[in-house]
């Protein structure tokens, strides 16, 4: 494909940049939301690996940017695991136990879409508290 | 499941390719693929992330650890641990050495702190051989604005008024170059970049090449709307292979684009560029042997005016910029000159790369503001010298420069304060040596190399650099005289004065800064038949002091030439006569009995 002004290269730039936006870090008051998702081998016994991949297939089919997936080490809640806690600036962090194929679908597409909390599945609301 | 969360960034420069790092991209794919995660996590191939002493580099986004020598071994560790479970491998991890403790991001460490990246802005940024992962940091954006909204007396203004000065070494302003370029009477015109980096010890526009192709490319279009040029040539030495093979297909793919080629951008304005490899001679960097090269001529510089704005390849008005001149100019078209101008010193502006090599603890590749000063760079960012041994001097401009003391380490560095203090900036090389490097051999060993490229045109340079050695190599044989000493500074007047091109003129410049500084050491070569770095063999005797010899027989053991003499529980004595001064018997002693000169 040519490119022939100054629109169709914007065009190349926005496309790419989805790609590439993940490698730009820690810029002040940018409003990125990371999820963490506790990848110890009790949260991979427990099956964060399913959660992990709903959580990505979810992202991807509703094309939400500025959200990052990270896997962490321990969260030190084995008994609720999988854990997947998530970070929005301004914001406490909310951190969900138990978390299977179908919450961490709707975790997405409630939390992070329409910033509706699932309160049955909240094990604590501040990582300070615990 | 398409969505990618997680880069690996391997670092792709020759440096790092040297210590396997393909190998090691290899095995972290096969790694992920076992694991399952291959298609949410990408390895990339990246450019030199600078920090070359601690190669293969790995950078892990979005998380920012930074990894350093990586081998193919550790990639199974990586992605099990760092991948999958989220732990980071702390044993890759780099360690201060000051701090004493790990570093897990690449923003806490001293060598990234005090860097300022303009013209490596995307090296390890993005892979170089994917012109879309160019375009998403505001890749060719610069030139669509050129051609769409600027005039060409627009750009070389804009350029002019920055400060930009050619990165080559020369430090003519890049705006008047242009300029004078675009003035001269004629409608067939050419820009040609010079990538003939050739100075010992130096991979600043190599690994501008390797990290960020498009950033070159970009700027010879730009540089050609600006002079009326519609054909570019890339100069460059074969034995970049990684960077031709790079710069060839981000040509191939700018091409696609239509952003070289015919009518870029819809503007009407035609610009192609070509590639010609150079046989790798240090005289081709001079513009007009460069030139002469580029016609498929014998590389012999010609003497200016005509200047190549004038008359250069083909006879026609041509200019030619340095790699990492080119870097530059699409950030200052997108920040404005004002951006530009605020970075540096009075006369210098923006940044420069250097490459940072000799005994320095963090060997590499960095690009400071101008105006930094010398022992920020050797003793912050390349974290002191190796091995805890103290400072001498630093060499800048290659073989064209001169040594820098103690004495002017707080230089703020640009191109006439450099010049002041008997070096020059030149296009980048920094080479640190530390107390027990002999000055005069160091002088041997750069005018062993401009003998060698002197391209022997002019006499003052074929036979006066040759001469030059050859004194310098009876110095450091001990069969020096006085009177060498004022022939060697006399000559090497002459040849400055009378040489034809800046090879010739700057050839003594090695000789003359360490006989002004370190003439003592001449003295002590020439009189005393001493060298006190013990550098050259022929001055340097050891020898064992009896009262500290015990008699333990460890020297003669290891002397490979069986020049120790002495009974065990008696004291060792050298024969001086056969010794090679290979050191053996000082490592080997374990009483500090033998004398190291």
């Amino acid at each position: 494909m040519g490119i022939k002004s100054l629109d169709d290269l914007k065009k190349i730039r926005e496309d790419s940049l989805k790609k590439v936006n993940l490698r730009e870090t820690g810029k002040d008051g940018e409003d990125i939301t990371e999820l963490m998702v506790g990848m110890a081998t009790c949260g991979i016994a427990a099956g964060a690996r399913v959660t992990l991949a709903a959580l990505l297939d979810e992202i991807s089919k509703n094309n939400i940017e500025n959200i990052r997936v990270v896997q962490v080490g321990c969260l030190g809640y084995c008994h609720s695991e999988p854990i997947v806690q998530i970070n929005q600036s301004g914001k406490e962090p909310i951190l969900y136990g138990n978390v299977d194929d179908k919450k961490a679908r709707d975790i997405i597409n409630k939390h992070v879409l329409k910033n509706e909390l699932l309160d049955d599945s909240i094990i604590i609301n501040t990582f300070q508290k615990a | 499941m398409d969505k990618i969360r997680s880069h690996i960034m391997v670092c792709g420069g020759t440096g790092c390719v040297a210590s396997h790092s393909e190998d090691l991209i290899s095995a972290l794919k096969s790694e992920l693929i076992t694991a399952g995660y291959d298609q949410e996590i990408s390895v990339i191939k990246t450019g030199c992330f600078g920090f070359c002493g601690q190669g293969p580099i790995v950078k892990i986004h979005p998380d920012n650890v930074f990894y350093v020598q990586v081998t193919p071994n550790d990639a199974e560790e990586i992605v099990k641990e760092h991948i999958v479970k989220g732990r980071t491998v702390h044993r890759l991890l780099f360690e201060e050495p000051e701090l004493k403790g790990k570093l897990e991001t690449h923003d806490d460490m001293a060598f990234y702190k005090k860097q300022y990246r303009i013209a490596l802005r995307n090296c390890g940024m993005i892979n170089p051989e994917n012109i879309d992962e160019y375009i998403a940091f505001r890749g060719y954006e610069a030139l669509g604005k050129v051609l769409t909204e600027m005039t060409p007396e627009d750009v070389f203004y804009e350029i002019k008024e920055s400060g930009l000065r050619g990165r080559g070494g020369g430090g003519f302003p890049t705006g008047l170059k242009w300029e004078l370029t675009s003035k001269s009477p004629g409608t067939e015109k050419y820009i040609i970049c010079n990538a003939d980096e050739g100075d010992p010890g130096a991979f600043m526009d190599r690994s501008i090449l390797e990290g960020d192709p498009h950033s070159v490319l970009e700027a010879m279009v730009i540089g050609g709307y600006a002079t009326g040029a519609h054909q570019g040539s890339i100069y460059i030495r074969a034995e970049y292979p990684l960077a031709i093979k790079r710069l060839t297909v981000a040509m191939d793919q700018a091409r696609d684009y239509g952003l070289i080629g015919k009518d870029i951008f819809g503007s009407g304005f035609d610009f192609d560029i070509i590639i010609k490899l150079g046989a790798g001679a240090f005289v081709c960097g001079e513009e007009t042997a460069l030139i002469h090269s580029v016609e498929g001529l014998r590389g012999e510089p010609t003497k200016k005016p005509p200047f190549p704005s004038e008359s250069g390849y083909k006879g026609k008005p041509t200019t030619v910029n340095n790699v990492e001149t080119f870097a530059n100019i699409c950030p200052i078209i997108l920040n404005g000159s004002q951006w530009f101008k605020n970075i540096g010193t009075e006369t210098s502006k923006g940044t420069k790369v250097f490459a940072i090599a000799g005994n320095v603890n963090n060997v590499g590749l960095v690009e400071v503001p101008m105006g930094t000063t010398l022992r920020e760079i050797i003793f912050d960012i390349g974290a002191g010298i190796q091995d805890g041994k103290g400072f001498k001097a630093v060499q800048t401009g290659g073989p064209s420069g001169g040594v820098i003391t103690s004495v002017d380490l707080d230089t703020p560095i640009d191109y006439e304060s450099l010049k002041n203090i008997g070096s020059m900036m030149g296009s980048g090389g920094m080479i640190v040596m530390n107390d027990k490097t002999c000055m005069v051999n160091i002088a041997k060993f750069y005018l062993e190399f401009t003998q060698d490229e002197s391209c022997g045109k002019c006499t003052s340079c074929r036979i006066g650099t040759k001469r030059m050695f050859e004194i310098l190599t009876k110095i450091t044989n001990g069969e020096g005289t006085m009177e060498d000493l004022e022939h060697l500074d006399a000559l090497a007047r002459m040849i400055k004065d009378t040489a034809l091109c800046g090879l010739g003129q700057t050839a003594p410049n090695p000789v003359l800064s360490t006989m002004n500084y370190f003439h003592d050491e001449y003295l002590e070569h020439v009189k005393n038949k001493y060298c006190r770095a013990g550098t050259c063999k022929a001055l340097s005797k050891y020898s064992i002091i009896a009262d500290k010899c015990i008699g333990c027989t460890a020297c003669a053991r290891a002397c490979p030439v069986k020049c120790i003499d002495g009974k065990v529980k008696e004291v060792h004595v050298i024969d001086q006569s056969k010794c090679i001064s290979c050191g053996a018997c000082f490592d080997a002693c374990k009483f500090d009995a033998v004398l190291k000169p």
